[in-house]
């Protein structure tokens, strides 16, 4: 037979397969079992109201969170364009941006200008949705945080280490802070404190 | 390297070598028209259905010429098939996001990208293609030209280990009469047809239904939702891109593909969303590569040769690896006098979740594999952390290599190196018991000096044109890293990028879509036919019994031999390249120049 029809033909029936049954039956399952993750693990306020991913960092400048990497993203954290900055190790535009970044870092932070800042509070990620910093990056900016927020040294950490996502079976990756759940974990801090008057505090 | 990257390693290549084994006996069962596999209850019937479809007999075997035939003719139509989908992507289904259609070239460039197996993306995929183009353009692809290769490489295969005449018994269904034995003269490599379909039904298909839903479960997206928009906790809109993305991911990485379902590829934490995720990936990457290795050694039925050549791979990869690996984690000492942390390393273009190890682990495996996936941005990489994955693609994609593809560009260094040493010794050099001839050596050299020949030429050409630099996001010799990086990953049908070049500029020129694309067709296209050749040539030599002359091809010597035609080869070649863009461009960065 002409290979070309044999050709037509084969594409048709494998594309029904592997283009057709296989996505369906893999979509049916997933919805089914792993509904959340299938659907982008949404978070959602007390309103019902999606506030963002698990997964997918976003941007914060106010003093009283914690910030995240720098994003080549769009304008910044945008998901519906991922991206890195692609600059080369002799770049003098990425030069430019981190040594801008380190000083920037240093002020917000109040920290002394000789103070080693951690590599992931100054580079752009490769996807610019980094939802991580690492536990260092967290740890310098948890004092302007709990002054902003009056909270206790203590408590921000705790709510940091809560945060924290272990390696995978205690191997696998390096640690990280989810910066987004540390945030609304904050939020959430500042609420319960609102809502119970100081006089009915326990000690 | 830190202990706890160390231990990652060892299970990575502990559980690599585990699994060689078993994958590779089923492929045995797979890539015999007449095997049998523990899921023949469920899916023999829709074998048998599909070459009645096709029209096809399953016991006629093809010679060379038949079965390169085929190839071409089903990749052809292939080729069609994607650029009309992504041609008319406006008016087909499964775009909630409205996407318009895809300019010409860069349909082009795109479809010819998929079929070859290079998954190159001159596009960003949430921002250019509908969920239909995603999930039937361009997964059409991620299946059938990763069986193609595995196709490619069985046939490879069986013209070296069949023997000129084969006793084949016939018997007649029907009754009860003994079987006639017939003795044929055959130079037959097998039905490709019936190589497609079994690969495809028996290995890729349950592997990755099983794959995709273990994705999901780590956090990967799988729906056909149009994007999500969230308010953010300090008030401002983020869209989040949904999509059908675990079953096309699975495949993407099972068949070497690596075509990302969003720009950032295997970095994006919906296509990679925790290390373990990330861990599965990267075997997911070598597994059918190394299973080949050890299929080789079954149907030469020389175990040995089959772990000779895979241990060569081995100690090629390790070695980049520790190169790739110790780099990214010096740093660069540009960042580090502004005051960067040293102990933290390059972190440019990595995440968090895998650090230095984890992503300068899955660099070198995405292009010694011909994968191209990344999870982290290479572009960004340290200039010498930066050449291990460029010269990884460019020794030809042999470390495991593509899906097949590794495979039979792997058996051409071993002719070589057979030849190589039955030149030192003084004796008709012979591969298993066949004799190597001018012609198989010339076939040999063609595959190599092509390779080579259209790498060098488009990045020539390209360095020196006005279209070849207004791509470039970077300067000096990083920017010739871009473009060379470009045609090492195009013409080896890897589809990583330094991923700053800009490819499909909004200027609308053509010139990077269509070279890419004719680099792709090259070294795919033009590697498959002398290598077809080089299988049906072998087919039909008589094997000849070995003497104390002939050269084993198993054990050390044989491995070390291979590697250093390897790296021989690749090396002659390469480093006055390399030598222009990243070897000066680390002199640079020790030296704090920017540029």
């Amino acid at each position: 037979m002409n290979p070309f029809i044999t050709s037509i033909r084969a594409t048709l029936v494998l594309a029904a397969i592997t283009c057709g049954a296989y996505p369906l039956i893999v979509t049916g399952i997933a919805q089914s079992v792993f509904k959340t993750q299938a659907s982008g693990s949404l978070l959602t306020d007390r309103d019902g109201k999606i506030v963002g991913s698990t997964l997918l960092g976003q941007n914060f400048t106010a003093n009283h969170y914690f910030h995240p990497r720098p994003s080549a993203a769009g304008n910044g954290y945008d998901a519906a364009s991922s991206s890195g900055s692609n600059l080369g190790p002799t770049s003098q535009k990425l030069h430019d941006a981190i040594s801008e970044r380190i000083a920037a870092y240093r002020t917000t932070n109040s920290l002394d200008p000789h103070t080693p800042v951690p590599a992931d509070a100054v580079t752009a990620s490769g996807s610019g949705l980094d939802p991580h910093i690492s536990v260092k990056n967290a740890e310098l900016q948890s004092a302007r945080v709990a002054k902003a927020r009056n909270l206790t040294a203590r408590q921000v950490q705790e709510l940091i280490s809560a945060s924290t996502t272990q390696p995978d079976l205690g191997i696998l990756g390096d640690p990280g802070v989810n910066v987004l759940t540390l945030n609304l974990a904050l939020n959430n801090v500042k609420r319960v404190f609102q809502l119970v008057p100081p006089s009915t505090q326990n000690p | 390297m830190h202990p706890s990257d160390w231990l990652q390693f060892a299970l990575f290549l502990g559980l690599l070598t585990l699994i060689t084994k078993p994958l590779g006996l089923y492929l045995i069962q797979v890539l015999d028209a007449n095997g049998r596999t523990w899921l023949d209850p469920f899916i023999k019937p829709f074998e048998r259905i599909t070459y009645k479809l096709l029209g096809i007999d399953p016991q006629h075997e093809q010679n060379w010429k038949q079965y390169t035939f085929a190839i071409l003719a089903f990749s052809l139509v292939g080729v069609v098939f994607t650029y009309t989908i992504l041609r008319l992507q406006h008016i087909l289904p499964l775009n909630p996001q409205g996407l318009p259609a895809l300019s010409p070239h860069l349909a082009f460039n795109t479809a010819v990208s998929f079929t070859t197996n290079t998954n190159w993306q001159s596009y960003g995929g949430e921002a250019t293609m509908s969920y239909f183009s995603q999930m039937v353009g361009l997964t059409f692809h991620n299946f059938a030209s990763a069986a193609t290769g595995i196709a490619i490489a069985a046939a490879l295969v069986r013209g070296i280990s069949r023997t000129n005449f084969q006793v084949r018994s016939h018997s007649t269904t029907s009754d009860s009469k003994p079987t006639n034995l017939e003795v044929r003269f055959t130079a037959t490599v097998g039905n490709f047809w019936v190589d497609l379909t079994r690969t495809t039904y028996y290995l890729l298909l349950p592997l990755c239904a099983v794959f995709a839903i273990f994705l999901v479960s780590q956090g990967m997206i799988q729906n056909f939702d149009a994007s999500t928009t969230a308010t953010t906790l300090e008030g401002s809109e983020q869209v989040i891109a949904q999509g059908p993305m675990a079953s096309q991911v699975a495949i993407k990485m099972l068949g070497t593909n690596g075509g990302g379902f969003f720009n950032a590829n295997a970095a994006h934490p919906f296509e990679n969303p925790t290390p373990l995720s990330n861990f599965v990936q990267m075997l997911s990457i070598f597994a059918i590569g190394s299973g080949l290795t050890y299929y080789l050694g079954r149907m030469v039925k020389n175990q040995a040769h089959g772990w000779a050549v895979w241990a060569a791979m081995m100690v090629l990869f390790v070695s980049a690896t520790l190169v790739c690996a110790h780099f990214e984690a010096a740093g660069n000492p540009i960042h580090q006098q502004l005051g960067i942390t040293a102990a933290d390393g390059n972190m440019e273009g990595k995440e968090v979740r895998f650090g230095i190890f984890n992503s300068s682990l899955f660099a070198t495996i995405t292009t010694a594999a011909s994968c191209g996936a990344v999870n982290s941005m290479h572009d960004s990489f340290t200039a010498i952390g930066g050449l291990v994955p460029l010269f990884m693609m460019e020794l030809g994609e042999v470390v495991i290599g593509g899906v097949g593809a590794g495979l039979y560009g792997m058996l051409v260094f071993v002719i070589l190196a057979v030849f190589i040493a039955g030149l030192m010794v003084g004796r008709t050099p012979e591969y298993l018991g066949k004799k190597i001839q001018a012609r198989e050596v010339k076939l040999a050299m063609l595959t190599l000096l092509i390779l080579t020949l259209t790498i060098l030429g488009f990045t020539a050409w390209a360095s020196v044109s006005a279209w070849g630099l207004a791509g470039l996001n970077n300067a000096g010799p990083h920017g010739f890293s871009e473009i060379l990086y470009a045609f090492s990953s195009a013409t080896a049908n890897n589809g990583s990028a330094f991923a700053g070049l800009t490819a499909n500029p909004a200027s609308g020129d053509p010139h990077y879509n269509i070279t890419l694309g004719l680099a792709m067709l090259i070294g795919r296209f033009l590697m498959i036919i002398p290598i077809m050749a080089l299988a049906g040539s072998l087919a039909a030599k008589q094997t000849s019994p070995p003497s104390s002359g002939t050269f084993p091809v198993n054990g050390a010597t044989f491995t070390f031999l291979l590697i250093g035609i390897v790296l021989l080869i690749g090396a002659l070649n390469f480093l006055p390249a390399l030598a222009l863009g990243p070897i000066v461009e680390h002199f640079l960065t020790t030296q704090g120049k920017l540029l």
